[in-house]
C-alpha cells in the first residue's frame, strides 16, 4: 500500500502562524476521523503505543490539559502530566532547566502551557522534542483555534465567508489572537469587540475589523465567540465594575437576537456565568459551548498523530 | 515488468460476487445477525455489492436490508511509526459489532497484513459473534496466519507483481489486472 504520509509542514506547533490553510484543512480533515474513536465501545487505537507525550503545565488548567492527555491514551500513548506547582519550580528551577530534564527522559512530544508569552518559542530554540503550544500568556493559543474551526465547520460546514464575532478582553486573550489568524486565513469575516480599554492597538493589522461597539460586532454575526474577562491578568482597573462590564459587554438573550437566526454561540472557557455571558445563553440551544471540549479531544488527536511521526 | 493482464472483467466478477453472496447466505443459514463491513478504500464498495445481491436473495424490503459499514484501518497498521497516511472515517452500523457474525470485505488478499489490522480494529466495536473474511482476490504470499473465507478469485503471482482491482464505483470498469 504505497500512501503518502500527510504531514505538517513545520515540526512544532508554536502558534497558528505555523499552519498554512492547507495545514488547517489537514487537521480538522483528520479530526473528523478521530472524533468517531471516542464513541466507539473500546475508545482507544494502537497508533501512538510506545510514545511517550508530556504535558508541562507550568500555568493552571483544567480542559487543555485534560484534553491533552485523554487525546494521548486514545491515541495508545503513555502521557505524563506535569504542574508547575508540584514540581521543582517552586524550588526556583528555570523554565528551561525544567524543560531540559524533562527532555532528558526522552519523550516524544512535549506540550507547553505557559504564563509568559513566548515561552514554547523559546524553549523551542533549545530542544529537539516537537513542541506544542497549550497557551503562553497573552499571546497565543493554536488548538483552541483549531477545535473552534472545527466546531464551526461541523455546524455550518464551512469557515470561509462565515462573519465571526469576538467579544470581550481581547487584550489578553490568547485565544482570540490565534483565532483571528486561524479564521483569516480560512476566508472568514473576523470582527473583535470589547471595551476601548481591552482592545489591543494594531490589531486590525491581523485582517479583522474592531469596534467597540457590542451591536455592531453581533448584528448578522454567523458566530459569536464570547471572551472571559481574565481578572487575574490585569494590572490596573480597565473597567469600572462586573457589573457594568455584564451590562455593556454580556451576552444575554435580547442581545443574541441580533445575530443571524442560526447563529451559534461560542466560549472557550472556564465561563464567568453572568459576567460576559448570561447562563441561559450559555445553556441556550445555540451554545455549542460543550462541543467545542469534545472536539477538543479530536483535534489534539490529529495534531498528535500527525506531528509524531517525523523520524 | 510485463503488460497487465485481465484476470477477472465485469461479466466474470459479477458472477463472481453473486456466487459469494450464495456461499454466504448458506455458510450462515441465513441473513440472521449479519452485518458487511468493508475495509477502505474499494473493501467498502464491495461490501455494498454483496449486501445487494444478498438482500435481492433474500427479498428484503426496503427497511431490513443487510447493515453495511466501512473500517479504515490506517491507525493500526503496523508500519504506522514510519508512515502518516491520511486518516479516513469508520463507520460501524449501531456503532457495535457485539453478538453480530461480521463479512469482513476487501479487495486483495496478499500478506494478510491489512486483515490483521482490521481484526484489531474491529475489536474495538465489541465481541462479535464471529468474523468472516471474504475477499475479491486471493493472490497469495501471506506474511501473516490469516486465511479468507470467501475468495471469489485465487490466482497465482509472483511476488513482485501487481494485482489491480478496477471498479465502478471508482468510475473505472469492473476488472482485475494482473501486472
Amino acid at each position: 500500500m504505497p500512501e503518502e504520509s500527510k504531514r505538517l509542514k513545520h515540526k512544532n506547533l508554536l502558534g497558528m502562524g505555523d499552519l498554512d490553510r492547507e495545514d488547517i484543512i489537514l487537521v480538522l480533515d483528520s479530526a473528523v476521523s478521530m472524533k468517531e474513536i471516542s464513541y466507539r465501545p473500546i475508545k482507544k487505537v494502537p497508533t501512538l503505543q510506545g510514545k511517550t507525550i508530556v504535558n508541562l503545565f507550568f500555568e493552571p488548567s483544567t480542559r487543555t490539559k485534560t484534553s491533552f492527555e485523554i487525546a494521548g491514551k486514545r491515541l495508545g500513548a503513555d502521557t505524563i502530566n506535569f504542574t508547575g506547582k508540584s514540581s521543582s519550580v517552586v524550588k526556583g528551577e528555570t523554565t528551561l532547566d525544567t524543560a531540559r530534564n524533562i527532555e532528558a527522559m526522552l519523550p516524544d512530544m512535549l506540550v507547553i502551557r505557559h504564563e509568559c508569552s513566548g515561552a514554547p518559542q523559546m524553549l523551542a530554540q533549545y530542544l529537539k522534542c516537537p513542541i506544542i503550544n497549550a497557551g503562553d500568556g497573552a499571546h497565543e493559543h493554536p488548538t483552541q483555534a483549531l477545535l473552534d474551526m472545527y466546531t464551526i465547520r461541523e455546524r455550518k460546514n464551512r469557515i470561509e465567508g462565515l462573519n465571526v464575532a469576538i467579544v470581550g478582553d481581547i487584550t489578553h486573550s490568547r485565544v482570540a489572537r490565534s483565532n483571528v489568524f486561524g479564521m483569516t486565513r480560512m476566508g472568514a469575516h473576523v470582527t473583535v469587540a470589547g471595551p476601548p480599554t481591552l482592545l489591543p492597538p494594531g490589531i486590525e493589522k491581523l485582517g479583522c475589523k474592531v469596534t467597540d461597539k457590542l451591536e455592531e460586532a453581533i448584528d448578522g454575526a454567523d458566530v459569536v465567540m464570547m471572551l472571559r474577562v481574565q481578572l487575574e491578568r490585569f494590572e490596573t482597573k480597565l473597567f469600572p465594575s462586573l457589573r457594568e462590564y455584564s451590562e455593556r459587554w454580556g451576552l444575554n438573550v435580547r442581545n443574541v437576537e441580533l445575530a443571524r437566526p442560526d447563529a451559534i454561540v461560542m466560549h472557550p472557557g472556564p465561563i464567568n456565568r453572568g459576567v460576559e455571558i448570561s447562563p441561559e445563553v450559555a445553556d441556550g440551544p445555540r451554545s455549542v459551548i460543550l462541543d467545542q471540549v469534545q472536539n477538543g479531544v479530536a483535534v489534539r488527536m490529529a495534531l498528535l498523530y500527525l506531528m509524531t511521526g517525523r523520524s | 515488468m510485463s503488460e497487465a493482464r485481465i484476470v477477472m472483467d465485469a461479466k466474470s466478477m459479477e458472477r463472481a460476487l453473486n456466487r459469494m453472496a450464495h456461499q454466504i447466505l448458506e455458510r450462515n443459514r441465513g441473513v440472521e445477525g449479519l452485518v458487511f463491513i468493508g475495509i477502505r478504500a474499494r473493501g467498502d464498495y464491495l461490501a455494498k455489492r454483496l449486501a445487494a445481491f444478498l438482500d435481492k436473495l433474500e427479498g428484503a424490503s426496503d427497511k431490513d436490508r443487510l447493515p453495511i459499514g466501512a473500517l479504515d484501518i490506517t491507525l493500526y497498521r503496523d508500519d504506522i511509526e514510519l508512515v502518516r497516511p491520511e486518516v479516513r472515517t469508520s463507520e460501524v452500523p449501531g456503532g457495535t459489532i457485539a453478538n453480530k457474525s461480521v463479512i469482513l470485505v476487501d479487495d486483495v488478499l496478499f500478506t494478510g497484513r491489512t486483515a490483521r489490522a482490521a481484526l484489531d480494529a474491529l475489536m474495538g466495536y465489541g465481541r462479535p459473534k464471529s468474523i468472516q473474511l471474504a475477499v475479491l482476490v486471493d493472490r497469495g504470499h501471506r506474511e501473516l496466519p490469516i486465511s479468507a473465507d470467501y475468495a471469489a478469485l485465487k490466482v497465482e503471482t509472483a511476488r513482485g507483481q501487481e494485482v489491480i482491482v478496477n471498479l465502478a464505483e471508482d468510475g473505472k470498469n469492473d476488472s482485475v489486472l494482473l501486472k
